[in-house]
């Protein structure tokens, strides 16, 4: 099949040459697809601002030897320029593409497409805080790849919770049986921020308070940085509530 | 694969911004065939590009002397800066003829994903312009697209100050082009920035 076609989210981009691009875009059913976007950078292009990051899009692919080629695109998702209109927004949605671009090969992919467009919808409407949706995204889409993490019952024994003690490298709360001296422990009302993160629990999530937040965030952080070899790039820029103005 | 040297400037070639294995060939071949070819100029411009050619210490542009000829041309007006990712940038501009004052050339665009946040960018430096008060607009002409516009996003609420005009280059329409090739991006910047054309 040399054409085919599908729905995608434009993960991230690269210049080609003089006007063109490769583009690297999360299919709902083609998994993770790379394809050269030609003239697209040319201000008179027919794709426009179709194939930027954070579009989603309805595209036909021709398919290639090593690159496959972007031969028509139409809009399903304009999320690029509301999500760029906000800094904090802006930088949570390169850690999301960069999560996703890292967690998906060519396989099936339809979970972490869903969950994707979910969440850059999300940002785009302004419908929770940036931070807390790309802490969410993060939970989620570690848990879609296997990595859930465990925030009430003890991931190595299955004992019953609640347990304080929280070992990334475990897999989350432990028991205190099986914790290793010195590991670092969580309250209550951040582990229950977690939870609700992580089951998309949005009204408990956003009573939590500004110092349950941040915890909660470098716990989130850790966690992302451990699972994904050579870390994520983009994190360290996140613009968090009340940060850097 | 060609043999030996000819290779090496094959992959040299291929190692520039914008130049496939197919075009380095080509170039390599031109180079090798082509007997008016005048490499001995070719080696000692770049040799020469190299050891003159630095960055204006106002605005980041090129220069091959401390400041660049635009910031030391006293009919350019100080009170206009335009903000540009790179100094090409700075000659497309200067093409058009329509802008009088002085530049800023940020080094690029803000793109978490690369690892690029704002302090990778010239963004302190301009800051440090507008300081006296000279200064009483700022255009910000990063590119129109995503990474673009973020920057642009970021340098308005930093530069917000009373007395200080920060404006964005218009984005819309491509001239020339026709109405229904537009993408809803494109086509709602050409709504927000409508102009009047009666009144
Ligand atoms: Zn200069």
């Amino acid at each position: 099949m040399p054409l085919y076609r599908d729905e995608a989210v434009v993960l991230r981009t690269h210049k080609l040459g003089e006007a063109d691009r490769i583009v690297t875009l999360l299919s709902r059913e083609h998994g993770k697809i790379r394809a050269v976007a030609k003239g697209v950078r040319r201000t008179s292009s027919r794709f426009g601002a179709r194939l930027e990051p954070f579009m989603v899009v309805d595209a036909q692919f021709y398919e290639g030897r090593s690159l496959d080629i972007v031969q028509q695109a139409e809009t399903l998702g304009a999320y690029g320029g509301d999500i760029v209109g906000d800094y904090a927004s802006y930088t949570a949605a390169n850690a999301m593409v960069e999560t996703a671009d890292r967690l998906t090969d060519d396989g099936n992919s339809l979970q972490q497409y869903l969950l994707l467009v979910g969440a850059l919808r999300s940002l785009a409407r302004r419908e929770h805080p940036a931070g807390l949706t790309l802490d969410s995204y993060l939970l989620r889409s570690l848990a879609i790849a296997g990595w859930a993490p465990s925030f009430g019952d003890c991931a190595v024994t299955g004992a019953p919770g609640p347990h304080s003690a929280f070992v990334v490298q475990l897999g989350g709360v432990v028991a205190d049986a099986v914790a290793p001296p010195g590991s670092p422990r969580l309250d209550a009302a951040t582990l229950a921020l977690l939870g609700a993160l992580l089951s998309g629990d949005w009204p408990v999530a956003e009573a939590a308070d500004e110092r349950t937040r941040s915890q909660a965030t470098g716990v989130i952080a850790a966690y992302a940085q451990f699972h994904l070899e050579r870390g994520l790039r983009s994190l360290e820029h996140v613009e968090r509530a009340g940060g850097p103005r | 694969m060609y043999e030996g040297i000819v290779q090496e400037l094959i992959d040299e070639l291929g190692r520039l911004p914008g130049i496939g294995p197919k075009s380095a060939q080509r170039i390599a071949f031109h180079i090798v065939q082509t007997q008016s070819f005048d490499v001995t100029r070719l080696a000692d411009i770049l040799r020469e590009v190299r050891d003159k050619v630095r960055f204006c210490s106002i605005c980041g542009n090129v220069s091959e002397q401390e400041t660049c000829s635009i910031c030391r041309d006293p009919r350019r007006s100080p009170a206009t800066i335009c903000v540009v990712e790179e100094a090409k940038d700075v000659v497309a501009i200067e093409r058009t003829r329509e802008f009088r004052g002085l530049y800023h050339v940020l080094g690029g665009a803000i793109s978490p994903i690369d690892g690029i946040g704002p302090d990778d960018l010239r963004i302190r430096e301009l800051v440090q312009r507008l300081a006296d008060g000279t200064v009483t607009e700022v255009i910000i002409a990063t590119d129109p697209n995503l990474e673009g516009e973020a920057t642009a996003t970021y340098l308005t609420r930093l530069l917000v100050q009373p007395g200080l005009r920060v404006t964005r280059l218009a984005s819309g329409l491509p001239v020339g082009g026709d109405l229904e090739y537009a993408d809803e991006v494109t086509l709602g910047r050409a709504f927000e920035g409508r102009r009047l054309v009666e009144s």
